[in-house]
């Protein structure tokens, strides 16, 4: 079967899934006003079910005729993803789902486009100090004053007046990425070959260090500037994340995340919010910390959403969001802390599944990395999948306490349209990688 | 590279496995000690959207039922208001508070018991429902109860002996389980007062003697008075004077005396031995939260609970009732309900049996031995003596027409605001031959006798019961 029949079967579970996803809401919806209205169950859910079906098959059509060799189960993955997150979504609020869709729609679009004009994507390697510096004046722009937009202390979105705030972080990471990947394509021979040993460990020549030791300043500069932690890791581990597989030398790994450790540990004992950041992770019960403003009770209502999950969860639409007198307590349910509702309401298995298929994407994007045939793809391929892995693990482990919570989306998943349109940029960049690498010579 | 990118995967996947790691922590492992934080509200808010059972007396008529409150909630209402209040309790599920019934019977209400179909109701998404409760109290039987006392503090309660089932169980004040904190009193007098139990423990000392062959309803002893009991002279009501009469005369007349020296002859392990028999010395073993009911018991001057064993025990006088005897209304009822049902005492309870909300009986209590108390023909020999008490003795208000009676008085000198004053008593069954209700009333500081003032009550919520 070809690559590409095999991609249009596995996207029948995502629209089986979608479809038994806005059925059950549906249900539990009519069920809350009394009447159960049969109509409204059959028209709504196959309403959203076929349009997300549409929009699905339209993409593979343009997959079909683009990129006829490229990976085969991404597409679906990242399918399931966005039908879990869209129902998710459409359970909180109908208003936010209809958004949603509107930007899948819009992501989709980007997709397309990216793939029709990176179409030889080995271009951007001519284009990589342009595209490094859009990508640190991308990340700088939250703090130009004006339109930059600053959320419990961490400067991460821009205001675009009028219309909606925008996360150039989300844009900055694929920037990023892109530039690492074809500044150590040419320089990954030189960082090993003159590397020198000292104390046991392996140094690489200062030469060729500099451009690396700046990355990890601007990472620092931006822990600083940006003040956040999540997203700073994010970035950073992706940045060690190609220096490994471009050098294969772990040393350079332990010198990076020591220096990561070190610049961490300074910013959460010296920057206000970071420091609030952490201890809300330690103590996320204690009662100072709850009552703060930007303290813990984010934080601990997760932690209250995922204990009433249980095992199978209670149901979807059944999560308890709001007291009776429609008091919210479950705050950025659709964005930060989406993650706790799901398994709240589908539990640990729910959970899960959600990792595993993230876990799926993800090895699918190594496997793009491993079958690519230069070093350019290979490495943007592992720099975009490392990325978007930590990006999951940022926030998922955020609210799940494995590190403390800093407020990056889920991809696909969480509320908001940068988010999509990036990680749709991000999912075109690697099937464009695995086109031509699965490509018969 | 190829290389790099295999561990690279494993580290992903050793990250990811970390966060399922964390995950099961939070919604399985210690999802518990979550929902027991002070700070999470979900337990709370997942209470009130329960729509609890409702809680029915035995002829079906609603003690407390569910009603619908904003979004999606449900709150609580009590038809009879403060007339079932110490047995129904009430629930305040945003306050997290409960007594009576309604604590007990909790998980029933709730749904919660029903560990499977609960797991099933979790797949379907579906709401817990609550099963009913259905108790075997009697409205009007309670009402009389609580007409009779008037208003005045004490408390009434009535037993069915040949099951325990609980007719009534009254105390005065009561409070309004829909207000609870705002005033009267949760303080149940049926079940947690220490009253001195006066003349109606004679029963007991009585049961004792006979049950032990150590006396005949016919052994005679001397009711002069005073005699000196442990040191101390004691004497009859108003000093009253008894020649050499048997056991029968000195309990229709309630003679103090006779009956001190018949506890002293029966010694300390033989009246002990005898009252935990009747339960004395335990939590009685009704269906309410425990710390809803107390022991009846000795105890010492400076309050300490003791055995009749005890040398610290004034044993006359704990025969009479008296020497620092605590009982509750709810004691002296299963001493009533003991000898009415030959001996046997049936463990009281409250609940009749549950049903689930499609109507289908869940569970049915079965009346349940509790304790042997004494030979069947001990309970019909004391039963006789207490006969002629209501017969012709102190208990004549008692007397219901065409049906025998078998009571036993009691007043017992207590203090009344800072004044003596008078505790009185009344302990009965009927009908004698085959009893189907066994009552104990208590009124506190009344003033008068037991036979002149509990009788009376005892009397109507019996001829309720017997006839309604």
């Amino acid at each position: 079967m070809s690559a590409r029949n095999r991609e249009l079967l596995a996207l029948v579970p995502a629209s089986l899934l979608v479809t038994a996803g806005f059925a059950a809401i549906l249900i539990q919806n009519a069920g809350k006003g009394g009447v159960v209205d049969n109509r409204t169950i059959s028209t709504g859910s196959l309403t959203y079910g076929l349009l997300f079906l549409g929009l699905c098959l339209a993409t593979h059509v343009v997959l079909r005729m683009t990129l006829p060799y490229a990976d085969p189960y991404l597409f679906p993955l990242v399918a399931v993803l966005a039908c879990f997150g869209l129902v998710m979504i459409y359970r909180l609020s109908e208003i936010d789902a209809r958004r949603q869709a509107q930007w899948f729609v819009l992501g989709l679009v980007l997709f397309t486009v990216t793939i029709v004009v990176f179409r030889d994507y080995r271009k951007l390697e001519g284009y990589r100090y342009v595209i490094a510096a859009a990508g640190i004046l991308l990340l700088l722009l939250p703090r130009v004053p004006g339109i930059g937009a600053q959320t419990n202390g961490a400067y991460l979105g821009v205001r675009i007046p009028g219309l909606f705030v925008f996360q150039p972080a989300e844009l900055a990471k694929i920037a990023i990425v892109v530039f690492l990947a074809s500044y150590l394509r040419d320089t990954r021979q030189l960082l090993v070959q003159g590397a020198r040993r000292f104390l046991g460990v392996t140094l690489p020549p200062l030469k060729h260090f500099g451009p690396l030791l700046v990355v990890w300043g601007s990472a620092m500069l931006m822990l600083v500037v940006i003040r956040d932690l999540g997203s700073s890791l994010m970035f950073f581990g992706g940045f060690l994340a190609i220096v490994y597989v471009a050098t294969g030398r772990l040393s350079f790994v332990v010198i990076g995340l020591a220096l990561f450790a070190l610049g961490a540990w300074f910013l959460a004992t010296h920057v206000g919010h970071v420091h609030d950041r952490v201890e809300a992770w330690l103590h996320p019960f204690q009662g100072n910390l709850y009552d703060k403003v930007g303290g813990s009770y984010q934080l601990a209502q997760g932690q209250f959403a995922m204990a009433d999950g249980g095992l199978f969860g209670q149901g979807f639409g059944q999560a308890v969001l709001t007291t009776p007198t429609g008091q919210v307590i479950v705050p950025a349910a659709k964005t930060d802390l989406i993650y706790t509702i799901i398994a709240n309401e589908l539990g640990l298995f729910g959970a899960t599944a959600v990792i595993v298929t993230y876990l799926l994407a993800v090895q699918r994007g190594f496997k793009i990395a491993m079958l690519a045939r230069d070093s350019f793809s290979k490495l943007l391929a592992t720099g975009l999948t490392a990325v978007f892995a930590l990006q999951v693990f940022v926030i998922v482990g955020g609210v799940t306490r494995v590190i403390p919570l800093t407020g990056v989306t889920l991809p696909f998943v969480s509320y908001g349209g940068s988010s999509i349109l990036a990680n749709f940029i991000l999912l075109a960049l690697l099937l464009l990688v695995s086109d031509r690498a699965r490509r018969p010579a | 590279m190829n290389d790099s990118i295999m561990k690279l995967f494993g580290v992903v996947f050793v990250l990811f496995g970390l966060l399922v790691a964390f995950t099961s922590r939070w919604t399985v492992f210690e999802a518990k000690a979550l929902r027991d934080q002070p700070r999470n509200a979900r337990p709370i808010l997942e209470e009130l959207r329960i729509k609890r059972g409702r809680i029915l007396a035995a002829n079906g008529a609603v003690l407390a039922r569910p009603v619908p409150g904003p979004g999606g909630t449900f709150g609580r209402a009590y038809p009879f208001g403060g007339v079932f209040a110490h047995a129904v309790g009430y629930s305040n599920a945003a306050l997290g508070q409960r007594a009576g019934l309604e604590k007990s019977e909790n998980d029933t209400l709730t749904g919660q018991d029903d560990a499977v179909s609960s797991f099933l109701d979790e797949l379907r998404g579906h709401q817990r429902r609550g099963n009913t409760v259905v108790t075997t109290l009697r409205p009007a039987a309670q009402k009389a109860a609580l007409a009779g006392l008037a208003g005045r503090n004490g408390a009434v309660v009535a037993l069915d002996p040949r099951t325990g089932a609980v007719q009534a169980l009254a105390a005065n004040p009561s409070f309004d389980p829909s207000h609870p904190a705002r005033g009267g009193s949760q303080f149940d007098r049926a079940t947690q007062s220490g009253y001195p139990p006066g003349s109606t423990f004679k029963t007991v000392t009585a049961v004792a003697a006979i049950d032990s062959g150590r006396f005949t309803p016919a052994s005679t002893l001397s009711g002069r008075s005073p005699q000196i009991i442990s040191g101390t002279p004691l004497s009859n009501d108003a000093g009253e004077q008894f020649g050499t009469i048997d056991l029968t005369t000195a309990l229709t007349n309630s003679v103090n005396t006779v009956w001190a020296q018949v506890a002293v002859a029966l010694g300390r392990r033989t009246m002990t031995s005898y009252m935990k028999r009747f339960g004395f010395y335990r939590r009685p073993p009704l269906d309410l939260p425990a710390g809803e009911r107390a022991a009846s018991h000795v105890v010492d001057f400076k309050g300490r609970v003791r055995e009749p064993t005890s040398d610290q025990v004034d044993l006359g006088r704990v025969g009479i009732g008296q020497g620092g005897l605590e009982v509750t209304p709810l004691q002296m009822a299963m001493v009533a309900s003991a000898i009415a049902n030959r001996g046997r005492l049936m463990t009281p309870h409250l609940v009749a049996r549950t049903v689930d909300p499609d109507g289908r009986t869940r569970s049915t209590v079965k009346p349940r031995l509790y304790s042997r108390v004494m030979k069947p023909s001990t309970a019909a020999q004391v039963g006789t003596m207490m006969q002629s008490v209501v017969r012709g003795g102190t208990g004549t208000q008692a007397a219901l027409s065409g049906i025998d009676v078998a009571g036993k008085t009691g007043t017992a000198e207590v203090g009344c605001n800072r004044q003596k004053g008078v505790q009185t008593w009344f302990i009965a069954f009927a009908p004698a031959k085959a009893p189907r209700v066994a009552v104990a009333v208590a009124v506190e500081c009344s003033g008068g006798f037991g036979g002149t003032v509990a009788a009376p009550i005892a009397k109507t919520v019996m001829e309720t019961i017997l006839r309604g």
